[in-house]
């Protein structure tokens, strides 16, 4: 791919941002496993497999299952974000495979937030 | 003077992607334009929990909730509303704001106050996508470091932001750039930069999150430093234990150089570099410039002395910048947002002096008896008692809090009256300890303050690399009296003994490693000078952990005969019929704790 110019990085953006924040229209939710070392220590792996293999076994196209990286509260790894259009992204605490089958049926399809699990709603303040 | 209004900016990490600080920047210019930055303060806030509408824009006194703001709204906002008082309907949140039935994030506490610029993007964008990273305004800082800036205007930039180096010494940054760039001018020979990912405290893991999460940051970081000092070439000195961060680096760095971001010719702008990843062994001590510079050339890890700095005779005898993986990854939003900026966060005005003060954040990694494990990023000059009691949560099973340790094996333990002193590099300095890459290991009132003195003597004595004197026979010399402390025979000139054996570290010792490795122990012989003298005078541990000194015993009025102790006893030293009051026979026991695990009644105890 040739290289790119400053415009071509703001084109880049512009797309990219569409699609993080489910602007795009082509998403009805997206669940962020969060996995780095430690959350992996911890069984993220694990939801993070059962979460995909949910999805393709009820052929949920439009629900995005991505990773990112640790959410910084070691101790109640693992942990996983919910977003769904229109609200505020919510934080979940000491995931299992069948905590989180739950939660993408009860949240991210029934859009109703799985309290007994759930840390808190919103994101971190970036200063 | 009072503001009439106030418009407030949500910086959750959810609105700061959608680009809230570009707004806040229009929208201060507009305001300029328009007269009315008297009237009118902008501030940013933390998250407003509706980050799927973001950027947020709240005006105050009124109230009037605004979303998805953009760029081009702002002069119709300003116009109309900040202007003439009418509310801009179209950019207005239409559905009342949802009751979400559990907490908001921002009033967690762990969180509330956190302030993220190196860990911006953790856990939002995926970083094994670049353009996850350019949707944050990724890449952005280094367009404009090649296309607006010049070198010395970026060292310049860096240089009054106060940054200083966030792998425990706190040198200036910008001093280091400077000195360089000036050695590559005048020597004409190209400068390296490389980047220090060789973390080795005991308890540390800032520099690994920081790469895991967004390793992005780092090469950008590193990149704008090459342009800035007159580098082409750069290296990742990264542990062998780091498999994940160092696959995260590599697909980093072939995803930027795909896009032409790093390599030949970069944004087109004729400016080259790369950078070269090396796996280090695993010494603790090639942390060290010299001894990792020595690694990197593929000879054995070991320090020399410094009257020449790497900085001007390094890698491969040519200028050479080493700098931690948490500076590289500030440099970005510090070119992106200004010096100004950066230096308005943590302590002093660095702007004329980068040692004036200690600018922006730090990121620790928080750990031991703490209820709170994480990985946190707070502004300089916080207190140590808001990170343990408020980020941290406490200490568990509300035992008492008796030191924090910070700075890893060249830090020091910290007591309870340390606590509301102010976190930056000078104070931590000043009290015995170290700032160190940003470790921070809490202990409570069941430890022994020798045996932690003991256990880092220890970790050093093996990691020494044994090329100089003073810190081979002095480490050796300081754990075997330890050792004989920890084992009830020390003897009552032992404390003199420590001290002046660490005096003579401090002063003759070749590189780091050693002039700091005393710090743990005169550390705790400054404030636990008590405890040593308990061990040596009365044969005793007041944290119960030094085996030699105590015994178990078991309370025959808490014991009611459950057994669990008796199964849980690997020696078969607990006796006792089921029901009846349970004893231990001493002379069996190995005290290994095991029976104190199980019992649900505390009746086991240690004297």
């Amino acid at each position: 791919m040739p290289k790119l110019t400053i415009d071509d990085l703001k084109k880049i953006r512009e797309q990219a941002q569409a699609k993080m924040t489910l602007r795009s229209g082509q998403a009805r939710g997206k669940i962020t496993v969060h996995m780095s070392t430690c959350g992996i220590a911890a069984g993220a792996r694990d939801i993070l497999d059962a979460l995909l293999k949910e999805v393709d076994r009820r052929g949920l196209h439009d629900i995005i299952v991505t990773s990112s990286s640790c959410a910084g509260l070691c101790s109640r790894e693992p942990m996983a974000t919910v977003e769904i259009q229109h609200q505020a992204p919510v934080k979940y605490v000491d995931l299992t495979p069948e905590k989180a089958r739950r939660i993408l049926d009860e949240h991210v399809l029934g859009g109703k937030i799985v309290t007994e699990f759930a840390l808190a709603a919103g994101s971190e303040t970036t200063s | 003077m009072a503001y009439r209004t106030t418009v407030l900016i949500c910086t959750g990490t959810g609105c700061v992607s959608g680009g809230s600080f570009n707004l806040r920047k229009i929208l201060e210019a507009e305001l300029d334009k328009r007269g009315l930055a008297k009237e009118v303060q902008v501030i940013t806030t933390g998250c407003q929990g509706f980050c799927a509408e973001g950027p947020i824009v709240i005006v105050q006194p009124e109230g009037v909730f605004y979303c998805q703001v953009k760029p081009a709204d702002v002069p119709t906002l300003v116009e109309e509303h900040l202007l003439k008082g009418r509310p801009v309907k179209k950019l207005l949140y239409s559905p009342p704001p949802q009751k979400v039935p559990i907490p908001a994030l921002k009033d967690i506490a762990f969180f509330a106050k956190q302030k993220l610029v190196v860990l911006r993007n953790r856990g939002m964008i995926d970083p094994e996508k670049i353009d996850d990273y350019i949707a944050v305004e990724g890449y952005t800082a280094l367009g404009k470091a090649l296309t607006q800036m010049t070198p010395e205007t970026i060292v310049q930039e860096i240089k009054r932001s106060g940054l200083r180096g966030r792998g425990g010494g706190g040198f200036p940054a910008g001093i280091k750039w400077e000195t360089a760039r000036h050695a590559g001018q005048t020597r004409k020979v190209d400068p390296v930069v490389i980047c220090n990912a060789d973390e080795g405290d005991p308890g540390a893991f800032m520099d690994r999150s920081i790469i895991e999460s967004d390793p992005h940051s780092v090469v950008e970081g590193m990149t704008i430093a090459a342009r800035g000092i007159g580098a082409h070439e750069g290296f990742i000195y990264i542990r062998h234990e780091y498999p994940l961060a160092r696959e995260r680096l590599n697909k980093a760095m072939a995803q930027a150089r795909e896009y032409g971001l790093l390599g030949p010719n970069i944004f087109g702008t004729g400016f080259d570099f790369d950078i070269e990843i090396v796996q280090g062994a695993g010494a603790f001590v090639c942390g060290e410039s010299t001894a990792l510079m020595a690694s990197l050339e593929g000879k054995i890890g070991e320090p020399r002395a410094k009257y020449i700095h790497t900085v001007e005779y390094g890698y491969k005898d040519r200028p050479s910048n080493l700098n931690n993986v948490e500076t590289y990854a500030n440099v970005p939003l510090i070119i992106l947002r200004g010096a100004d900026w950066f230096a308005s966060m943590g302590t002093g005005d660095p702007r004329e002096n980068p040692w004036n003060g200690s600018s922006g954040t730090k990121v620790f990694s928080l750990v031991g008896k703490i209820n709170n494990t994480g990985l946190i990023e707070v502004p300089m000059g916080i207190t140590l008692r808001e990170i343990i009691f408020d980020i941290g949560g406490g200490i568990p099973k509300n035992k008492a809090f008796k030191a924090v340790q910070t700075g890893g094996p060249s830090g020091g333990c910290l007591p309870e009256d340390k606590l509301d002193m102010p976190v930056d590099f000078d104070s931590l300095t000043e009290a015995g300890s170290m700032m160190g890459s940003g470790g921070m290991i809490v202990m409570d009132q069941d430890t022994c303050m020798v045996d932690v003195a003991r256990y880092f003597i220890s970790f050093l004595t093996e990691e020494s690399c044994g090329k100089c004197t003073p810190c081979r026979q002095g480490l050796k010399t300081m754990l075997e009296t330890l050792n004989r402390i920890t084992e009830g025979k020390g003897k009552p000139e032992d404390v003199d003994l420590l001290r002046e054996m660490g005096e003579v570290m401090q002063d003759c010792c070749l590189c780091a490693l050693g002039t700091s490795a005393p710090n743990p122990v005169l550390s705790t012989i400054e404030y636990f000078q008590h405890e040593y003298e308990a061990h040596i005078r009365d044969k005793k541990c007041p944290g119960g952990v030094c085996k030699a000194l105590i015994t178990y015993g078991i309370d025959p009025k808490v014991c009611d005969g459950c057994h669990a102790c008796v199964r849980a006893c690997s020696t078969a030293s607990i006796y006792g019929d089921v029901k009846q009051v349970h004893s231990i026979d001493v002379h069996k026991c190995i005290k290994c704790g095991a029976c104190i695990e199980v019992c649900k009644r505390d009746a086991i105890f240690r004297a």
